[in-house]
């Protein structure tokens, strides 16, 4: 079966200037990643991982290559092109969360839906927040929720407009170890729900291990893809 | 797509997580200030204005040389004004044997509109303040008038065809003081019916008639507009500005002082918003990245951030005005009766001036950083230490400061005092990026030597030196603010006050013959005041300007014209007078007496368009003589001293008749000396000063009040811009101190940094403050209250000294509570 290619990447570059000239933070990456795949991009600190997912998400521009998303060559829009192709096809899930600190869980959800200009975000956001437990948290800012609940938030704001792509940067970083196999139950629980595509940057080979394929970057180049253990 | 209620959402969860607080109460008290400042600038204004319009009689005088044409006063009354007549020509009256030459008054009722007439019951008794003027039938006499005629209160006048009862002795007339100089004749007072039966006004008598018009301050400009592009030769308006010199100065004075301290709130206010803005721009950093990264495209973030603006701006403009107007009304309850006026309703145009201040600071303060929101970079989601916003300090601010310029010029109404503002923030912006630039200079070879502790500190304010700026020019500048209206101001009131010293002459003695001179100085030594020096005067005509005759109608103003068509007081002096200084050409020397030439005051040369080296011919009683214009002269006409536009050295003018005026202090209580000196001198008239010189006294008085208690206000933004400030860099603050004590800092340690650093923030911005203070002072106190300071040490230390104190306690008192914060707490929300 050839599914349909979503995340697609051909001989992406990136390069920095830094005080000791010329550093390369990408090289030549090449990927492609189909329909409700699940895929971690692991590899060691300052391999380039998050840069890659910055790019893939059309956070950050290339200094070379081409990044597509559901057939959209990314970086042939502008800016706010890719912030409304982020807005319709693309879903966040931070290491540090990023939730809103002045917004309830709640309004968190709904952001993503009111920005889209969706009149039932109220409605769709609590129906997320109920499907990962913290409908009675609803009203709670973010300070007042534990890590694993602030999380659980992001993954519900993450979810509540059923993006095709949702990219997630170390998930678990901040979280103990048992909170963190709980969210990320809940993060492939629901990415079955929905048939999302997850792109997961992690070093933690543990959650690795759980998706269907593992990409490694060292020193910016895709190493050979490493089987599901 | 509509984003309006997107905006008011996202507004209402801001302002619910109290982000927009500080924002919105630097607003508030800016908007407040402003507001209640001009409320009651206007307030006071019209009061003040009412009052000063008792030496005229009314608001507005139409002044004809032919009768009052009924449809004037018919336009006035239709208008709602209240309205009274007088007719005034010189005539001789009877009293038995005796006659004498007057300068009658003919007033219709309800004359005078604005004061009141005083009268004695009797010659030389206690005089009382009445309502109204003479009833028909009878005449009101000045005591000098009473006396020559010898008759008393209740005996009989003759004048013109009729005989009228003296019913009272008048003492003085709120309008007296209006050419007053001039009326050598005695004053007698009588009404208007009674005129037709005197059978004195023919066609070609020299008559003068006055329409007295008061009320609504509208209506008065409506019939200024009206009237004036229509008056003819021998017809004009006048106002009180026109007609007492004096107090238009002390008015004007007034309202720049007003107008000085409205301006300082506007600035404060700016300030506090820029300060509260920078808060919010660095927690919103953060938000913004998210949004985009969730879909909002830079358009969108910054419509929703713009409306949330407007909203904000114009409720925290509605509850500015609300407060202001609340603010005012209290004051004015107690400072009412302190004032002794009755004030008139606030005017609608600080509401207006609110609204506009307080967006117009939003929208210039405010929004230009928080637009710049937009910018963000995106990947800041993923990489926290990516954007910090690279705001160029220029386009983020430069607007405000354009903003604040437009905002001065519409509150000032005064160029002048608008650029002095401007210029001197300018300056403290300059001084303050020195200062910090000089700063950084002197730390960085610091950063080698001493122990860890002091590396960290030094490398820390280095590092910091952009949030040190900010916090020095927010402090800077509400000191500078502060300073400039505690220090500079009391020094400017006390300045102005002494202009006018307790001891002022009150009475002016006219009309002194030469052969008096001695018998007058021993009189009066007699009668235990020191004798005045007595001043040469000769009344003369002004004919030609530089051998050409003059023709009035050509003349460009109305005062032009007034001054031409009366005679001059020509005077002599072989010194300058005290309180007059020769600003162009020189004085002359011994050796220069008898020539013919003049020294003339400044503005009188500027408004017939005189300079030196032009010629004045003069008629002195049909002779002509013609002078040179070797000098110009400033005089303070506030000193209420005998002066004279023109002056001659001596020699020149000794041929013609001459006589002499002197003004003198005579306290109260010596009251009846002036009776005796009427008695045994009844040619000399005696002018009484006295109530026009408490006018003005009354109105210094007031403005300072006024200005006293605005200054509260002031210091209440003052401590807002500190607060905001304070507030602007308070969670870097937080942050750091949270990883100071994880690295094992002790509260004692933190506290005393924190202290420190304060302490010498306040000190070096008090310092830039006061300088900045100083040189506004300066510049402000020349150019616009025309009064004399002089910065000096005392306001430079006391500048560095609140600014230590103050800054150094409000800012440990602000940020302690940053030490008690649990640092995980801290670190984990950030």
């Amino acid at each position: 079966m050839t599914a349909e290619i979503v995340v697609n990447t051909q001989n992406l570059h990136k390069r920095v200037m830094s005080p000791e000239g010329e550093l390369t933070l990408l090289q030549g990456v090449d990927l492609s990643i189909a329909a409700g795949e699940t895929v971690a991009i692991v590899g060691a600190s300052g391999s380039g991982k998050s840069t890659l997912l910055g790019l893939l998400a059309g956070l950050d521009e290339p200094t070379e290559g081409q990044v597509s998303i559901a057939g959209q060559d990314l970086f042939a829009l502008d800016e706010d092109g890719r912030a409304r192709l982020r807005g319709e096809k693309v879903g966040f899930v931070f290491q540090a969360f990023q939730l809103l600190p002045n917004l309830t869980a709640l309004e968190n959800v709904m952001l993503p839906l009111e920005l889209a200009g969706r009149h039932d975000a109220r409605q769709v956001a609590e129906e997320v927040l109920q499907r990962v437990a913290l409908a009675e948290r609803a009203s709670h800012y973010p300070k007042q929720l534990s890590g694993g609940e602030q999380q659980r938030v992001a993954i519900a704001r993450a979810f509540a407009p059923h993006p095709q792509v949702l990219f997630a940067d170390e998930p678990t970083g901040n979280l103990d170890r048992r909170t963190g196999e709980r969210i990320i139950d809940l993060l492939f629980q629901l990415n079955a729900e929905q048939g999302t595509t997850l792109v997961l940057v992690t070093h933690d080979p543990h959650l690795a291990a759980r998706c269907q394929r593992q990409l490694e970057l060292d020193e910016g180049q895709l190493q050979m893809e490493l089987e599901p253990s | 797509m509509n984003h309006f209620p997107l905006a008011l959402r996202h507004l209402h969860r801001e302002w619910r997580a109290g982000e927009l607080k500080v924002l919105a109460m630097a607003l508030i008290i800016a908007v407040a200030s402003v507001t209640s400042v001009n409320f009651f600038t206007s307030r006071i204004h019209q009061a003040l204005a009412g009052q000063a319009n008792e030496l005229l009689g009314g608001d507005l005088v139409y002044l004809s040389d032919r009768a009052i044409k009924a449809q004037r006063v018919a336009r006035a009354t239709e208008l709602g004004l209240q309205s009274a007549t007088t007719v005034e020509f010189p005539t001789m009256v009877l009293a038995g044997e005796r006659n004498q030459l007057v300068a009658l008054k003919a007033v219709s009722a309800g004359y005078p509109l604005r004061g009141q007439n005083r009268t004695a019951p009797r010659l030389f008794a206690a005089d009382a303040a009445v309502t109204g003027g003479p009833a028909p039938g009878t005449v009101w006499g000045g005591s000098r008038l009473l006396t020559i005629l010898g008759v008393d209160v209740g005996e009989k006048i003759t004048v013109g065809n009729i005989d009228l009862k003296v019913a009272a002795v008048l003492t003085s007339e709120p309008d007296q003081s209006e050419g007053v100089l001039l009326n050598i004749a005695p004053r007698l007072l009588m009404h208007t019916d009674d005129l037709p039966d005197t059978g004195l006004i023919q066609p070609a008598s020299r008559v003068v008639y006055r329409l007295l018009l008061a009320g609504d301050a509208e209506a008065i400009g409506q019939i200024r507009q009206e009237w004036q592009p229509g008056l003819r030769p021998g017809e004009s308006l006048l106002d009180v500005q026109d007609a007492r010199p004096e107090v238009r100065t002390a008015l004007k004075r007034g309202e720049h002082f007003l107008a000085l301290a409205a301006l300082v709130s506007v600035l404060l206010a700016g300030a506090a918003v820029a300060m509260a803005t920078r808060r919010f721009i660095s927690r919103h950093l953060d938000n913004c990245a998210i949004m985009r990264c969730l879909g909002a495209e830079q358009a969108m973030i910054s419509r929703l951030y713009l409306i949330q603006m407007a909203v904000l701006g114009l409720l925290a403009s509605v509850v500015g005005i609300f407060v202001g107007y609340l603010a005012q009304w209290g004051l004015m309850l107690f400072l009412a009766p302190l004032a002794g006026i009755e004030l008139p309703a606030p005017s609608l145009w600080p509401v207006a001036l609110g609204l506009i201040t307080g967006m117009v600071t939003l929208l210039g303060f405010a929004v230009p950083p928080i637009l710049q929101l937009k910018n963000v970079p995106t990947l800041r989601v993923l990489r926290r230490d990516l954007g910090g916003l690279q705001a160029n300090a220029l386009s983020a601010y430069g607007i405000g400061i354009l903003a604040f310029m437009v905002l001065v010029l519409f509150q000032a109404q005064n160029l002048k005092l608008a650029v002095a503002i401007v210029a001197g923030l300018l300056l403290v912006l300059l001084m303050l990026a020195l200062v910090a630039g000089g700063l950084l200079l002197l730390l960085r070879p610091l950063r080698k030597k001493g122990g860890a502790a002091w590396r960290f500190g030094v490398v820390n304010i280095s590092r910091r030196s952009g949030h040190s700026l900010v916090q020095m020019v927010g402090f800077g500048v509400g000191l500078m603010a502060l300073l400039l209206l505690a220090v500079v101001r009391g020094d400017l009131l006390s300045e102005w006050e002494n202009r006018l010293p307790a001891d002022a002459p009150n009475r002016f003695l006219i009309n002194i013959q030469p052969d008096q001179l001695e018998d007058v100085r021993d009189f009066l030594r007699a009668e235990g005041v020191e004798p005045p020096l007595l001043y040469p005067m000769v009344r003369a005509r002004l004919e030609q300007i530089n051998g050409k005759a003059i023709v009035p109608d050509e003349l460009k103003t109305d005062r032009a014209k007034r001054l031409v068509a009366r005679e001059f007081n020509l005077s002599w002096a072989e010194a300058v007078q005290s309180g007059n200084a020769v600003v162009s050409g020189s004085w002359w020397q011994p050796g220069d007496y008898g020539k013919a030439i003049i020294s003339v005051e400044q503005s009188l040369a500027k408004e017939l368009g005189l300079g030196l080296g032009d010629t004045l011919t003069y008629n002195v009683a049909g002779e002509l003589f013609t002078a040179e214009i070797s000098s110009l002269r400033r005089i303070n006409w506030e000193s209420f001293k005998a002066n004279f536009f023109v002056v001659a050295p001596p020699g020149l003018l000794d041929k013609y008749p001459v006589n002499y005026i002197t003004g003198f202090y005579l306290p109260a209580e010596q009251h009846a000396v002036l009776n005796r000196m009427v008695q045994q001198f009844p040619n000399i008239m005696v002018l009484d000063v006295a109530t026009i010189l408490n006018q003005v006294r009354d109105i210094i008085e007031q403005v300072i009040m006024a200005v006293e208690y605005v200054f509260i206000f002031t210091v209440l933004a003052g401590l807002m811009v500190m607060y905001a400030t304070i507030h602007a860099t308070l969670d870097e603050r937080i942050r750091e101190a949270a990883v100071l004590r994880t690295l094992g800092a002790r509260r004692s340690q933190l506290l005393s940094s924190i202290m420190l650093e304060y302490t010498g923030l306040g000190l070096l911005s008090g310092l830039v403050g006061a300088i900045a203070a100083g040189a506004i002072g300066m510049v402000i106190a020349k150019q616009v209250f025309d009064l004399a300071y002089l910065p000096g040490p005392a306001l430079w230390l006391s500048g560095m000294l609140i600014g230590a104190v103050g800054v150094g306690v409000a800012g440990t008192l602000g940020t302690r509570f940053v030490l008690n914060q649990p640092p995980l707490k801290t670190l984990r929300g950030a």
